[in-house]
């Protein structure tokens, strides 16, 4: 069965495919989505973050034989607590300036960081094993899929519902969102909305970190492995509408399935299609599709 | 007292301008190398550091002087980008007095770069990068091509993956010079030798996520993925093929892989893999002799660019030594009349369209119980012997082969 001329195998293998990819632009776009909703920094350096969640998967294995499973908690509370010390010492010093300097100052750690991990590690990369009990693949029928690849769309739906849960459903959401609403009111209730602020890094570079340690096995850990993901993810979560949190989980999804069908149809325009949705959207809702237009 | 005394004054006044005559025959009185590397990007394992130390190595070798001058090695990053590379390279000749520019990782660079050199009348070696047409359309007497090229890779690995039964293939092919003229080199062999390409899939430079490509060459039913590209492209297709279990039926062709790519994907995935290559660490005494020094300054083995970056370096320095003089004309043509026998080859020539005629090596990738340790990854199946390696002068394009 063809559909458009394209082979109807080709066609769900890269709709699966997709999925895959949609899945990593989900985490790392609803990490940047919480920072910008609350703190309002474009962190340029989530990439970086994320290529750290990797490494510190990769080294910790290399130099303490800590397995992919372990690593999967131990990587994202390093780059949790490496955010949480460069908010502390560093972004909080600029949150009363022009959003510019945020980009800038998180812009600079990405430089640092990539330019370390080139000097010390490299740039050809590192492999990295998939865990012994992914190995293999699945036969879909249309597609040879590999268990691994099933199993980050799994953790990516888990992760991403989490987050939606803890911020629309707990107490805890219910301040963040407070904050992100009216932070002096909320400080005036009591709330430490600057540690709240701190911890909100922590968690959106953590995720960052997380979707590191996912892709680790399939993306090979060199240092550039973040910052060719961060431009689209940034076009995400303006498609999705600024600070929006399910908007960006269901644009990451939706997105990386638009880049898959590119793919098919006409490759050559599948690095640029996220973009051309993003300029569609900008034009026709400003806000994004999930965003709300500010007064 | 008086006559001596102008003696001596007329002696040193003639001694004086004696030595001002010789160093008049070296520009600037300085004989300064560029090594135009890529020292940030995807190929900055593969040049990099390690180009400008190699360099650096063979300047510390001559001597650290030639014809009494100093030899001085500058260095840049062209960031894979040709108009970068290219301005760069204006600005060395025009102002920076750098005689000969080395290493030039990157096919779209060494092009770009190859006609600045043909313009200003300056040299380059080109050794990190394989696009034929340094020694076709934009050869000129100050472009050497020394290392490798796409038609010596062609001949190594992908002939003998077409003679070993893989008459189909499909190419996943980096799109830009170096990967469009490999697959092109490697796709008239594939047919000279009674094979068919099947069809090729392009991907942009610095490609993370191999699956899409992957999953249509195994659309296409070929019998060979040919991969087009190197690096860490190169390493990502091979892992991805792996992982969607394409080399269950199909077989890999890697037709650029360096000895950090191997290092990269780890001998239990890379192992079997073919791969032609000039020069490996772990052929003679001379090549560890060099590996060894060269580990203990970098902290890796060099690969087959970075030993040419010395090699080479050593001829265009030895061709000033024998010219008497930096000047590109007496250089160009002493370098087309030595011959060079040292750790990188044996009686390797420069041919007049400026390609530097040596043997070729087809190696295979270890497997992990064959390898005796960390960079200990390759076993020789065959040489490639010079006058086989290289594409044939009949077939030049080069306006200064006369036909």
């Amino acid at each position: 069965m063809d559909i458009f001329g394209i082979p109807h195998q080709a066609l769900m293998g890269q709709i699966m495919l997709g999925l895959v990819n949609g899945a990593f632009y989900a985490v790392l776009s609803l990490g940047l989505a919480i920072i910008f909703g609350l703190l309002r920094i474009v962190n340029f350096a989530h990439g970086a973050f994320f290529m750290l969640g990797a490494f510190v998967a990769f080294l910790v294995g290399r130099y303490f034989g800590i397995g992919y499973w372990p690593a999967m908690i131990i990587a994202p509370l390093v780059v949790g607590v490496a955010g949480i010390l460069f908010e502390r010492f560093a972004l909080r010093r600029i949150y009363k300036l022009d959003p510019l300097y945020g980009l800038f100052l998180t812009f600079g750690l990405v430089l640092v960081l990539e330019g370390g991990f080139r000097v010390f590690m490299g740039s050809s990369g590192n492999p990295f094993p998939t865990p012994a009990s992914m190995r293999g693949v699945v036969d879909l029928g249309f597609m040879m899929l590999p268990i691994y690849r099933g199993f980050v769309i799994l953790m990516a739906v888990i992760v991403c519902a989490g987050t939606w849960i803890v911020i629309e459903k707990t107490r805890m959401g219910a301040y963040l969102r407070a904050a992100t609403e009216r932070p002096e009111l909320t400080q005036a209730f009591g709330i430490n909305v600057p540690i709240l602020l701190t911890l909100t890094y922590g968690a959106g570079v953590a995720l960052a970190g997380f979707a590191g340690v996912l892709a680790a096995p399939i993306q090979h850990v060199n240092p550039s492995m973040g910052s060719d993901l961060v431009i689209i993810v940034f076009a995400i979560v303006v498609i999705g509408g600024l600070g929006s949190v399910l908007g960006s989980a269901v644009t990451g999804l939706g997105l990386g399935v638009i880049e898959g069908l590119a793919k098919v149809y006409y490759s050559e325009a599948s690095t640029t299609v996220v973009f051309l949705v993003m300029a569609l959207v900008l034009l026709l809702r400003p806000a994004g599709l999930f965003g709300r237009e500010e007064s | 007292m008086k006559n001596s005394l102008r003696l001596a004054v007329t002696a040193a006044s003639i001694l004086a301008f004696g030595a001002t005559g010789a160093t008049a025959q070296v520009s600037d009185d300085v004989v300064r190398i560029g090594v135009l590397a890529d020292m940030s990007g995807i190929y900055s394992d593969l040049s990099g550091k390690g180009a400008v130390e190699a360099v650096k190595m063979a300047a510390e070798d001559f001597g650290g002087t030639v014809l009494g001058k100093k030899i001085d090695v500058v260095f840049a990053d062209h960031l894979n980008k040709p108009d970068v590379g290219a301005a760069k390279a204006r600005e060395w000749f025009d102002t920076g007095s750098v005689d000969m520019i080395n290493d030039l990782a990157n096919s779209g660079v060494a092009r770009a770069v190859a006609a600045v050199a043909k313009e200003k009348k300056r040299h380059i070696i080109v050794n990190g990068a394989s696009n034929m047409g340094i020694t076709n359309e934009l050869c000129s007497p100050y472009a050497i091509h020394y290392a490798y090229d796409a038609y010596s890779l062609a001949h190594g690995t992908g002939k003998a993956v077409v003679e070993q039964g893989g008459k189909t293939w499909f190419f996943l092919t980096v799109d830009f010079a170096f990967g469009i003229g490999l697959e092109e080199q490697v796709s008239k062999v594939v047919r000279a030798n009674g094979g068919r390409v099947a069809g090729a899939a392009r991907h942009p430079l610095a490609t993370t996520d191999f699956s899409s490509y992957v999953l249509q060459a195994q659309a296409s039913k070929a019998e060979i993925i040919g991969v087009a590209s190197t690096g860490a492209d190169a390493v990502n297709a091979i892992r991805a093929a792996a992982e969607f279990g394409a080399t269950k039926n199909q077989k890999l062709a890697a037709l650029l892989l360096w000895i950090e790519d191997v290092h990269a994907l780890g001998l239990p995935a890379a192992q079997g893999l073919l791969l032609t290559n000039a020069w490996y660490w772990d052929m003679n005494d001379d090549t560890r002799a060099f590996a060894k020094r060269f580990n203990e300054r970098v902290g890796k083995m060099p690969n087959m660019a970075q030993a040419a970056d010395y090699s080479s370096t050593m001829m265009y320095l030895n061709a000033v030594k024998a010219a008497g003089t930096d000047e590109p004309d007496a250089v160009s043509k002493k370098m087309r009349e030595m011959k060079v026998s040292d750790m990188f080859t044996k009686n390797g020539t420069v041919r007049v369209d400026g390609r530097f005629v040596h043997d070729m090596y087809l190696w295979q990738v270890k497997t992990p119980a064959e390898s005796k340790g960390p960079w200990d990854y390759l076993k020789q199946v065959s040489t490639i012997p010079a006058e086989q390696a290289f594409q044939p002068l009949s077939d030049s394009k080069c306006d200064l082969v006369k036909k």
